[in-house]
């Protein structure tokens, strides 16, 4: 009844190709963008603002990257995590190296770097496919971890090749608390997931999944693959970089090459499986659900069992019901939770009378 | 002041003049443990042993002048991400908020590093985390306690030149470093290469990749290179498989001297008798023979209080090494109640004075029943570390020995490159350091 976009006509080329051409989404968008800009830090206690919130906006803007170039390009990737890395050390040499430079310019040339970077290791995706481009992006995974090691100079000669972020200061304003932290990582994640909505129904989108769907049919009709598979390289690198700036910037402060492993690569991949391949609205929820199932377990579990079991029991009870739960949704929506939100809105559609 | 936080501080209120007359003073302690993942080992045995102490203490003295100890596990996965939000979680919990957060990871120790001066929050590091935290003067909130990277290195050099009949008898003698090849591993570097110039020994280093599995060919250069010596800067998987892969090449297991993270008997266990005589270093000892462990036994266990499933590890070197943790803890929290009132529960503010003036010297660890256990120590606003001093034990096949006395850091040398990194730190971060001579 409410959600039904019947006489909304389109009265302008304009008007057809908005982001959101249905009135109640851009409403919904709009309210949900407002409530996290403005009610949550106003309402929300350090604790949420800096342990759960920023984490889960950063890993939301990493997971668009993978998704951009496995959901989109369908090129898989494992080398998410090295990617956050380059962006990560990019961001702090060229704010370590260059007197007055820009916090946003910073993190923006540290994506950048991780875009050059995703390029050559893109390269290979133009001749293997499938799971032996995973092994070609694992190798990324490794190499870059493993040059940030040895190389000492991107750590800046420190001991322990350990950097520590710098203070962040935007034209003369210091964002040292979390409220402002958080309003910064939720202004950079908003605008970049505005654009790649954006951009994944432009004509670059549209041959990413052209070539995503069948490769030689998109040659075919004229969409130059190298192009196409680099430009999703580049760009899946790029935002993957930015959001390892901000991981350094605004949440943990100081990171070490070691943080950036496989584990975190993984888990960006399962971001996008649980949230929906190839969607923008799953990236988030798949992070959100990756973030935070753990941590609600990790609070809920002991208060429900309390004394009953030692510590050890629960630590690993967490972890079966993690996996359990990661299951479940596989078996009853494979395509994610963004499908399950389609499907939600398709009902929403017809509420209260169904045929 | 938001809404949510008045309203909690107006249940606080409440609960407070509600009950305070009714409940002693509880100090809470949070504790970021590991019970799954690669590390598991290590955590469940060292946080065991923490809590039972804690738990002992509470049941033997009821709590420190009354005030009994709280506390609460959040699971890190020795991940820095959960480690942060553990850290968060645990910041504001007790009367008090936390007293002291000891991560036992060192990716967590760096992430949280600039939050707890911030927080006023105390982060002990006892033998991993920060070398250059010991100078307390740049980083007036952590504490790597006991001793660091840097002082085993020395003291690894003074064993071996012991054996070796003094130190003038090292020039010339090869040592190979077999290392982790990860910001733990690299640590070992610049101590002895320092160590290196000044008594004239060849060293070798030689990388093992995480998670250190595959160890052929840096054995085959160990096999080429015959060194007098082989240490083992090692962690986890790593360690078994090196002494599995000495056995093999034919390298004498006397020759190799591990560090404190390969000297546990999770380390030689699995390597069965390849590991026999393999000598590592510790800043707690093995074995249960000491009344701190008699007294967990007695008024823990006896009572079924006891918070590890597998008993027999009670007394092994990780459970010890977590009954360190509660040993200087308590101490600390201890001797901040001398300062800021008895049977007051403290802030982390308090608290981090406290540890700032320990004074375990060997009459007091005998009062606390661990003469011998862990070495004496002494902190100051200077310094941070407080001792240096590591034992040397080895493994017979079925326990580990200890086989020397204390033996000390080179202070000199650790001392002055602490100092250096710590003042580039300071630089680069803007930091003033405080002034010693000020403090009390």
């Amino acid at each position: 009844m409410l959600y039904r976009e019947a006489g909304q006509f389109k009265a302008s080329y304009e008007a057809d190709q908005q982001i959101f051409p249905i009135l109640q989404d851009r409403i919904g968008v709009l309210l949900l963008i407002g409530f996290f800009a403005l009610a949550v830090p106003l309402f929300a206690d350090q604790y949420w603002l800096k342990a759960i919130l920023i984490p889960v906006l950063i890993f939301s803007l990493a997971a668009i990257g993978l998704n951009i170039l496995t959901g989109y390009a369908g090129q898989l990737s494992l080398g998410s995590a090295a990617f956050m890395a380059v962006g990560a050390f990019g961001a702090y040499n060229f704010m370590l190296r260059i007197d007055g430079m820009p916090f946003l310019v910073a993190i923006l040339l540290g994506g950048l770097c991780a875009a050059l970077v995703g390029v050559m290791f893109g390269l290979p995706s133009l001749r293997i496919k499938g799971f032996y481009l995973a092994v070609a992006t694992l190798a990324a995974q490794f190499f870059i971890v493993w040059a940030l090691v040895k190389i000492e100079w991107f750590s800046n000669y420190s001991s322990s090749g350990v950097i520590t972020a710098q203070e962040i200061e935007i034209l003369g304003f210091a964002f040292d608390g979390p409220q402002s932290k958080y309003l910064l990582t939720l202004f950079v994640v908003v605008v970049m997931a505005l654009l790649a909505k954006n951009m994944v129904r432009s004509t670059t989108g549209r041959s990413w999944m052209a070539v995503r769907d069948m490769d030689v049919a998109a040659e075919v009709i004229g969409i130059r693959l190298m192009r196409t598979k680099l430009t999703a390289f580049a760009v899946s690198s790029f935002y993957c970089g930015v959001a390892g700036a901000l991981y350094a910037y605004t949440y943990i402060g100081t990171v070490e090459p070691e943080g950036f492993n496989l584990d975190l690569s993984f888990k960006i991949l399962f971001m996008i499986i649980i949230g929906g391949v190839g969607s923008i609205m799953g990236s988030f929820l798949g992070a959100a659900f990756i973030v935070l199932l753990p941590i609600a377990l990790d609070v809920f579990v002991p208060m429900l069992l309390g004394d009953l079991v030692s510590s050890s029991f629960v630590s690993n009870l967490q972890l079966i019901v993690f996996g359990g739960l990661i299951v479940f949704f596989l078996i009853v929506e494979p395509h994610g939770l963004a499908r399950l939100w389609q499907i939600g809105k398709e009902k929403l559609r017809l509420w209260p009378f169904p045929h | 002041m938001n809404l949510k936080k008045t309203v909690i501080l107006g249940a606080a209120v409440a609960g407070l003049l509600g009950s305070s007359m009714a409940i002693a003073a509880e100090q809470f302690i949070g504790l970021p443990s590991y019970r799954v993942g690669p590390y598991a080992a290590g955590g469940s045995g060292i946080f065991g042993g923490w809590i039972d102490y804690m738990q002992m203490i509470n049941e033997r003295d009821g709590g420190i002048n009354g005030v009994k100890l709280a506390w609460e596990e959040c699971e890190t996965e020795y991940n820095n991400a959960r480690g942060v939000e553990c850290y968060e979680r645990l910041k504001e919990k007790g009367e008090t908020g936390n007293s002291v957060f000891q991560p036992l990871s060192t990716g967590i120790t760096y992430s949280v590093l600039d939050k707890v001066a911030k927080d006023k929050i105390p982060l002990v590091t006892m033998g991993y985390g920060r070398t250059d935290a010991a100078d307390g003067r740049v980083f007036p909130y952590v504490f790597p306690l006991i001793t660091t990277y840097w002082s085993q290195a020395t003291t690894m050099i003074k064993y071996i030149a012991g054996k070796e009949g003094g130190t003038d008898k090292l020039k010339g003698k090869k040592i190979a470093l077999l290392y982790h090849d990860s910001a733990y591993g690299k640590e070992s570097h610049a101590v002895l290469e320092k160590m290196a110039e000044r008594y004239g020994y060849e060293l070798t280093k030689l990388a093992v990749a995480h998670p250190g599995n595959e160890q052929q060919s840096q054995w085959l250069q160990i096999r080429q290179l015959r060194p007098d010596w082989v240490i083992l800067w090692g962690w986890g998987v790593m360690n078994p498989t090196a002494l599995k892969s000495a056995a093999k090449t034919g390298f004498s297991r006397e020759k190799m001297v591990g560090v404190w993270w390969s000297g546990a008997e999770e380390d030689t266990v699995p390597a069965g008798s390849a590991a026999k005589g393999f000598t590592a270093a510790g800043y707690n000892v093995a074995g249960e023979n000491y009344p701190v462990i008699k007294d967990i036994e007695k008024f823990v266990y006896a009572k079924g209080h006891g918070n590890m499933e597998d008993k027999g590890r009670i007394g092994s070197v990780y459970y010890n090494r977590g009954v360190v943790h509660g040993l200087i803890t308590v101490e600390a929290i201890r001797k901040a109640q001398e300062k800021f009132g008895k049977g007051k529960a403290l802030t982390g503010e308090q608290v981090r004075w406290g540890f700032e003036n320990l004074d375990m010297d060997d009459k007091r660890l005998g009062e606390l029943g661990a003469t011998g256990f862990l070495p004496p120590l002494k902190t100051s606003c200077l310094d941070h570390e407080g001792s240096g001093k590591v034992k040397y034990q080895q493994w017979d096949g079925n326990k580990w020995n200890v086989v020397t006395d204390w033996i000390d850091a080179d202070k000199e040398l650790v001392r002055g490159m602490i100092e250096e990194s710590a003042a580039a730190y300071a630089k680069e971060k803007g930091i003033t350091p405080r002034d010693c001579s000020k403090e009390m």
